[in-house]
């Protein structure tokens, strides 16, 4: 074999493990990118149905305003989701043939017992967060921040993040926290952004971690 | 294609790039931070709509108008009702009420000692135990072997263990003696009648007070806070007469550090002074008119209390305390107040007399600012207990504390004779001892003495909600409700204004506890016969409805209500005038002043105890959120802090936070030492209310109680605990 043959075998078999090495690399890269962007998201939260189905759409209809149920107490605080307190008036008797409301009445409303209704828009025990604030002071609208909920038909899965605890629709739906809507994401920095957008400052700490 | 470790390696490196462009890593991080915020066992406060429930708080002898906020049913907060009775108000024991509530160190079940270990039992099996025990008693005719150590003796439910012992037959009803004991006394002896005495202080512009802590837990403490401020607001003055700088020292207008236990002797220097100068005729009293005994007295107080032998005995100087007794007589509306500290112990009676006889000097009583003598509430109307021939035979038997006869005429009850009394016999003349309201254990000087004594004792069943000192040592435990979760009737007396507060339940009973007063009327229904019949009440509820029927208007709305009729018969026996001193008071005569324990050469030093707001010493037990809040040269983890002036430190080679032997008479006790500027030289101190061994991992063997370090010194002249102090000697290790 001559020089010149057996220096382009050696550059040939370089060229080769350049090429292998590239080739793993992006296999690597892709695989991350599978696992960070399809499978993590599958893993990390748990798929729950909420103990029975409600549509806001119908008691929207029924009743009125969001109000009507998520109200006011005297003292200013927010009631949150309803208890049977709220509901026993119209419900002491089975309304309509759906499953959902039987079970409502003969499970709940008759041995007065809670629903555990799963909460999409819990935030953790150290913030404290006043609704009114924001929707008597600021006059927000419920929208800005729970969506289109109130016309919806049916209630969405509740995805329980593993590790918090706590449910998607904090994080949002979009795995990297892309958002369309003031409404798709409750971390503290859309809270700082909309508060930065309407008083010029982010807040302090304090305003929200007693 | 061969696969080597480099192909390996750019996968790697291609993961790791990978990952960066994913959000798993920024998820991860955001959502272990959130993580690290939920640990299962912090506390998380409960979401629901908040309710408000007043109530009145019987963790002290205060019975302040309190306020429950609830979430649910959950219990959040205790706060001060919001009125202008003087008896709303708060301190820092009641705002732990929520946290005593759900303490893991809570009885949630009847208990039986079996082998020394608790059996878990029903309340009916519990109440069967004890009525069958109790009869055995009661065959063998010792029914008067049953003794009863109450709280308190005020209100419908120690009214009951006591109507109970008296329908079984036993006159060993005791209760845990304080300085209202001894206040109940004084007035009596010196002003012809019972009453209770109620210091104005709000309205005085010269308070004089003689180591009575206004500010560090004395009679109704939200009250008496409030008196102060009231007092202060007005920029009227107060003096502070005590060896060491107390919270009420440290507010007071002046201070006066005063050799312990020669408080006494300053009153009677101060009347010398008084008397001497005529002052009191500047308040136009005619004392022969208003007074009896007042040439004998004056006789008394110059001849042994001159100024120069009171200001060697006390320590305090001629000047002041000519300038006290004079500034103390010019005032319009003075009064002088005594009582040591939170007055949880009686004290010398003379003591006590000395300085009420500044009062009738001053001519200040049933005036503002002075001290209105007022009869005790007087609202349990009962008809008398039905008594069978054993229960009449026996109530008549003598008191095993000896009170009111022979040197002890003057006592009703006398608690802190018992452990003596229990000791110095060859079997326990106690076979079967109630406990209701108290750790005596805990809260009764000479700690071994007394576990002697308890050890002794066949049966204890202790009503405690606690697993405290003295309900560890029971044989069964009937766990009451607490405070929060039962109806009672409060009594408050102490100093200020009586008042009787209702504690209504402000939640359903968390655990299966059973409330004392429907226990002894359980007991007293399982014994049957005329004990059975001197219960008529279905339960205690229907009991209480009905004994305070008369009043239910005034209690629906505002809890409480002040006997502000009670201007007592006071005066109206026999002279109908001030009694300096009189044929009872001359059975105790000449004036002794309690010493302290030990012997000064072997014990240099003394050792006194200081009460503090942020530490409960009283059968109610400190709370964690009460313990974080005592200072680090205090308590510090386990470690106790005695309080030592510099100069005595140095003397004794003690530098800040050096560890210390220290040793009285009674004991020996490993500390650490805090060196206090405001503490006398030559005199130690040490906070009451640490060193539990009962209860939980939050309070147990944190620091050391004092009362294992302190005997007990009989008052010579009414037989209450009259100690102060004891002598010690420090060591260095
Ligand atoms: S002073 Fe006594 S009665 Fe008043 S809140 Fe404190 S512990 Fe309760």
């Amino acid at each position: 074999m001559s020089e010149t043959q057996k220096v382009s075998a050696s550059d040939n078999k370089r060229k080769n493990t350049g090429g292998t090495t590239i080739l793993f690399f992006l296999i690597g890269v892709a695989i991350s990118l599978a696992v960070g962007w399809v499978i993590f998201p599958k893993l990390l939260y748990l798929k729950k149905s909420q103990p029975i189905d409600f549509s806001h759409a119908v008691h929207n209809e029924a009743v009125g305003d969001c109000d009507s149920c998520h109200f006011f107490r005297e003292d200013g605080t927010f009631s949150g989701s309803p208890t049977l307190a709220q509901c026993i008036d119209c419900h002491e008797d089975v309304q309509g043939d759906t499953e959902a409301e039987q079970i409502f009445v003969e499970e709940y409303i008759a041995q007065n017992k809670e629903v555990p209704w799963l909460i999409y828009s819990k935030q953790p025990d150290c913030v404290f967060f006043s609704h009114a604030a924001h929707v008597k002071k600021a006059e927000m609208s419920c929208e800005s921040c729970h969506g289109e909920i109130g016309t919806s038909e049916t209630l969405p899965i509740y995805e329980e993040n593993r590790i918090t605890g706590y449910s998607r629709n904090i994080w949002g739906k979009n795995i990297a926290g892309i958002k369309k809507h003031t409404w798709d994401r409750m971390k503290m920095d859309d809270c700082g952004e909309c508060h930065e957008e309407e008083t010029g400052d982010k807040g302090s700490c304090f305003q929200c971690h007693k | 294609m061969k696969i080597d470790r480099r192909n390996f390696l750019s996968l790697g490196a291609g993961a790791t790039a990978g990952l960066a462009f994913s959000p798993l890593p920024w998820k991860l991080m955001d959502d272990s931070s959130i993580w690290t915020q939920n640990w299962p066992w912090a506390p998380v406060p409960t979401d629901g709509e908040a309710s408000y429930v007043d109530t009145v708080c019987s963790l002290c002898s205060g019975g302040c108008g309190i306020t429950i906020r609830k979430i649910g049913d959950r219990v959040v907060k205790a706060e001060k009702k919001d009125s202008d009775n003087a008896n709303s108000g708060i301190c820092i024991l009641g705002l732990s009420s929520p946290q005593l509530l759900y303490s893991p160190s809570r009885i949630k079940t009847p208990l039986k000692k079996v082998e020394d270990k608790w059996v878990k039992i029903s309340v009916k099996q519990a109440v069967a135990e004890i009525a069958e025990k109790l009869k055995g008693l009661r065959k063998d005719k010792l029914s008067h072997t049953l003794a009863c150590i109450s709280g308190s003796s005020a209100g419908t439910v120690p009214a009951l263990f006591e109507r109970f012992l008296t329908a079984y037959g036993s006159p060993n009803f005791i209760t845990v003696p304080s300085v209202k004991d001894i206040y109940k006394l004084v007035f009596s002896l010196t002003c012809g009648a019972s009453c209770i005495p109620a210091f104005d202080i709000a309205n005085s512009d010269f308070v004089v007070s003689f180591g009575t802590g206004l500010l560090d837990g004395w009679g109704n403490p939200a009250a008496a806070f409030k008196a102060h401020s009231i007092l202060k607001d007005n920029k009227k003055q107060l003096i502070q007469i005590e060896p060491r700088l107390s919270n009420t020292a440290a507010k007071a207008d002046k201070w006066l550090p005063i050799i312990p236990g020669t408080e006494g002797v300053l009153a009677l220097g101060m009347a010398n002074v008084i008397i001497g100068k005529q002052l009191y005729f500047n308040k136009n009293v005619l004392f022969d008119s208003v007074t009896e005994g007042f040439e004998e007295f004056k006789a008394l107080v110059e001849k042994d209390y001159s100024l120069e032998a009171v200001s060697n005995i006390t320590g305090i100087k001629q000047e002041d305390i000519t300038a006290l007794a004079e500034d103390f007589m010019k005032a319009q509306s003075p009064v002088a107040l005594f009582g040591r500290g939170e007055g949880s112990t009686p004290g010398s009676l003379h003591e006590m007399m000395a300085v009420n006889f500044l009062n009738a000097l001053a001519g200040n009583f049933n005036k503002t600012g002075g001290v209105y003598l007022l009869s005790e509430p007087d609202y349990i109307n009962w008809t008398h207990p039905v008594l069978d021939d054993a229960a009449y035979y026996n109530i008549n038997a003598k008191r095993l504390d000896g009170a009111g006869e022979g040197k002890y005429f003057l006592a009703k009850h006398l608690l802190n004779r018992l452990p003596e009394v229990v000791n110095s016999s060859k079997t326990s003349p106690i076979n079967f001892l109630f406990v209701t309201d108290s750790n005596p254990f805990y809260t009764m000087a000479d700690t071994k003495l007394v576990e002697e004594a308890f050890k002794k004792i066949p049966f204890i069943v202790s009503f405690s909600s606690y697993m405290d000192e003295t309900a560890s040592m029971a044989d069964i435990i009937l766990p009451n409700h607490f405070f929060l979760e039962r109806y009672q009737d409060i009594v408050t007396t102490c100093g200020l204004k009586p008042a009787v507060g209702l504690s209504k339940p402000v939640v359903n009973p968390i655990f299966n506890t059973i409330h004392s007063g429907d226990a002894i009327i359980s007991i007293a229904k399982a014994l049957g016969g005329t004990i059975a019949e001197s219960f008529p009440w279905d339960n205690y509820e229907t009991c209480l409805q009905e004994t305070l029927e008369a009043k239910k208007d005034v209690m629906d709305k505002e809890l409480f209500w002040i006997d502000e009729s009670g201007v007592s018969n006071a005066f109206a026996d026999s002279s109908g005038k001030f009694e300096f001193i009189n044929d009872k008071t001359r059975q105790t005569k000449p004036y002794i002043f309690v010493d302290a324990q030990g012997e000064k050469k072997k014990y240099p030093l003394t050792l006194i105890r200081f009460d503090s707001m942020r530490i409960a010493s009283g059968y109610t037990a400190n709370s964690p959120f009460m313990t974080k809040t005592v200072a680090d040269t205090v308590i510090k983890e386990n470690d106790i802090f005695i309080e030592i002036n510099p100069k005595t430190a140095a003397e004794y080679n003690l530098a800040e936070r050096s560890k210390a032997l220290l040793t009285t008479p009674k004991g020996k006790a490993q500390v650490r030492v805090h060196l206090y500027e405001g503490i006398m030289p030559g005199i130690i101190s040490m906070p009451s209310g640490l060193g539990h061994t009962g209860y939980d991992s939050y309070l147990t063997g944190k620091g050391i109680n004092i009362n294992e370090l302190i005997g007990q010194i009989e008052d010579p002249a009414s037989g209450f605990d009259a100690a102060w102090g004891i002598r010690a000697v420090l060591a260095r290790v």
